[in-house]
């Protein structure tokens, strides 16, 4: 009987949570609706009939700010480099793992090191380089992502080829298979829950990085989080908070609505992820 | 190269002068440096233990028999999927909010901002160390709860004695990956205060990022604040290898 009944205690407490954990999201898309003026400083408010500004917002901060350009460019981006960071370092892995010599090791290692070190560490130097080979624009970066994703994605993935069996290989070997066919007919199937990890830690990162976007393509090729950033910026003192939430919903909304559909993935991924790195 | 170049006077890469430790030095002898390090250090120390205790209470009430469990998971999850940028904003309007009815702002008072990047960080990472908690705590075999429970402990007693000596690699997993996060800190400390009032709040990341594009002649020093904060880093991370390896051997 008190068993029953803390449970419903629990239960109402988490509700209680839950909706304290949905609030910011909640406020933000209440302020969207708001006329700009209304949104600093009382930003519990519910809109009324004075400050209810309908999609006004959403106009204003489409137009201004450029942002269906950023969303469709971070799209490009981080899809290309999931992608490529997934074939190459699958690729990578099954070559460190099958030939081992010493400079394979070495290069392990590198990876591994890699993994380590922050990105302040290299910020300054890799921008220069980076431009000075014409990097700078959306399709070098998904080389630079490349880079700085293969550590990890290297290591997760060369975990797993470990316990994959050789006979496996040396059958398809015996059948005639050359070894790209043995990478794409028989290798990359059985890796693929692994690099589907690898992928999806890979995006969560890549389409909410700030920094390596703003620092490599700056103003001219914003990504969605350089959008956001150089919207509040830009203006100072004359921030249109209105269509900023509005900003703020669109780049949101598509997160929640891909999570909810593939959150299956993304909190196993997230596990295996933890356990490995 | 970024090691190199700490020993330099530069403004861009190429007129690179060697000048020894002169960058260390000016890095240390440098007051934002200083109190960003130290402002790092406690706040990391602050959201490893909120973080953690948080996200393992969130974990055991999602692992008892209560309804709803797998909406439970995903709302407190969601948060994780925004990114920095985002986040620091939504908690900037909020905060800003709710200091707007006693007159100030989140850029009035260090402590203000503090505890402002304290909440935001708690409310991003509660639900992915969740997540991990709830699979160490899957994994735990009901036998062992059920001959605590034969032997006469309570409660409280098997979480002590049971529970969260199974669930140490999951603890240490957890701790090390909310110290890292926290400790290289960055969009959302540029969003949420930008180092408001008079940088007292930059982090250690933003601090070297202000050094770099901020102040002209002053790259080598930055560079050397970097090669700083990549000592430990480095050291956190061989502190979570030795740790995990020596825990591997006894069990």
């Amino acid at each position: 009987m008190t068993k029953k009944r803390n449970n419903i205690i629990l239960f109402c407490f988490l509700i209680l949570l839950a909706a304290l954990f949905l609030f910011p999201i909640f406020i933000v898309v209440i302020n969207s609706f708001k006329t700009k003026f209304s949104i600093m400083g009382s930003p519990f408010t519910m809109p009324d009939s004075n400050t209810f500004a309908g999609l006004d917002n959403y106009i204003t901060g489409i137009q201004s700010s450029g942002i269906l350009g950023a969303f469709l460019r971070s799209l490009f981006i981080t899809v290309l480099s999931v992608l490529v960071i997934a074939l190459f370092c699958s690729m990578t892995a099954w070559y460190l793992v099958r030939v081992k010599n010493f400079l394979t090791g070495a290069i392990y290692k590198t990876f591994l090191f890699s993994m380590i070190v922050p990105f302040q560490m290299v910020m300054y130097t890799m921008t220069y380089v980076v431009t000075k080979i014409k990097f700078n624009n959306p399709v070098g970066i998904i080389f630079v992502y490349l880079g700085f994703g293969a550590g990890l994605s290297v290591f997760m993935l060369s975990g797993f080829v470990k316990s994959i069996p050789k006979e496996l290989e040396e059958a398809a070997q015996i059948d005639g298979c050359n070894p790209v066919q043995i990478f794409f007919l028989v290798v990359m199937p059985i890796l693929k829950p692994t690099a589907i990890t690898v992928t999806i830690l890979n995006a969560m990162w890549i389409w909410n990085d700030y920094l390596l976007p703003y620092l490599i393509l700056g103003t001219g090729n914003k990504t969605l989080p350089v959008a956001i950033q150089i919207a509040m910026q830009g203006a100072y003192g004359a921030v249109n908070w209105g269509g900023f939430m509005a900003m703020l919903v669109l780049a949101i909304l598509p997160i929640i609505i891909f999570y909810l559909f593939s959150q299956k993935y993304i909190i196993e991924g997230v596990i295996a992820g933890a356990v490995k790195g | 190269m970024g090691i190199y170049l700490s020993f330099n006077k530069f403004t861009t890469v190429e007129n690179a002068q060697w000048i020894g430790f002169k960058n260390y030095w000016l890095a240390f002898s440098n007051t934002d440096f200083l109190r960003a390090l130290g402002f790092t250090a406690l706040f990391t120390l602050v959201s490893v233990i909120t973080v953690n205790i948080f996200a393992f209470l969130l974990a055991l009430a999602l692992t008892s028999a209560v309804r709803g469990k797998n909406v439970f998971r995903t709302i407190f999850f969601m948060p994780n999927l925004i990114g920095g940028i985002v986040l620091g904003y939504i908690w900037n309007l909020i905060i800003n909010g709710v200091l707007n009815q006693f007159g100030v702002d989140i850029s009035y008072d260090a402590k203000y901002g503090f505890w402002g990047l304290i909440v935001l960080t708690n409310w991003q990472l509660i639900g992915y160390m969740m997540v991990i908690y709830i699979a160490g705590l899957q994994n735990i075999p009901r036998d062992l709860h059920e001959a605590a429970q034969i032997d006469g402990a309570t409660r409280f007693q098997a979480l002590r004695h049971v529970t969260i000596p199974m669930l140490m690699p999951s603890i240490t997993i957890c701790t090390f990956l909310t110290l890292t996060n926290s400790f290289k800190l960055f969009d959302q400390n540029l969003a949420l205060t930008a180092g408001a009032p008079a940088r007292k709040t930059s982090m250690l990341a933003l601090d070297i990022y202000n050094t770099f594009y901020g102040r002209a002649g002053w790259q080598g020093v930055g560079q050397a604040k970097a090669v700083i904060f990549f000592l430990i880093v480095a050291l956190i991370a061989f502190a979570q290898l030795k740790f995990t390896s020596s825990k591997e051997v006894e069990s």
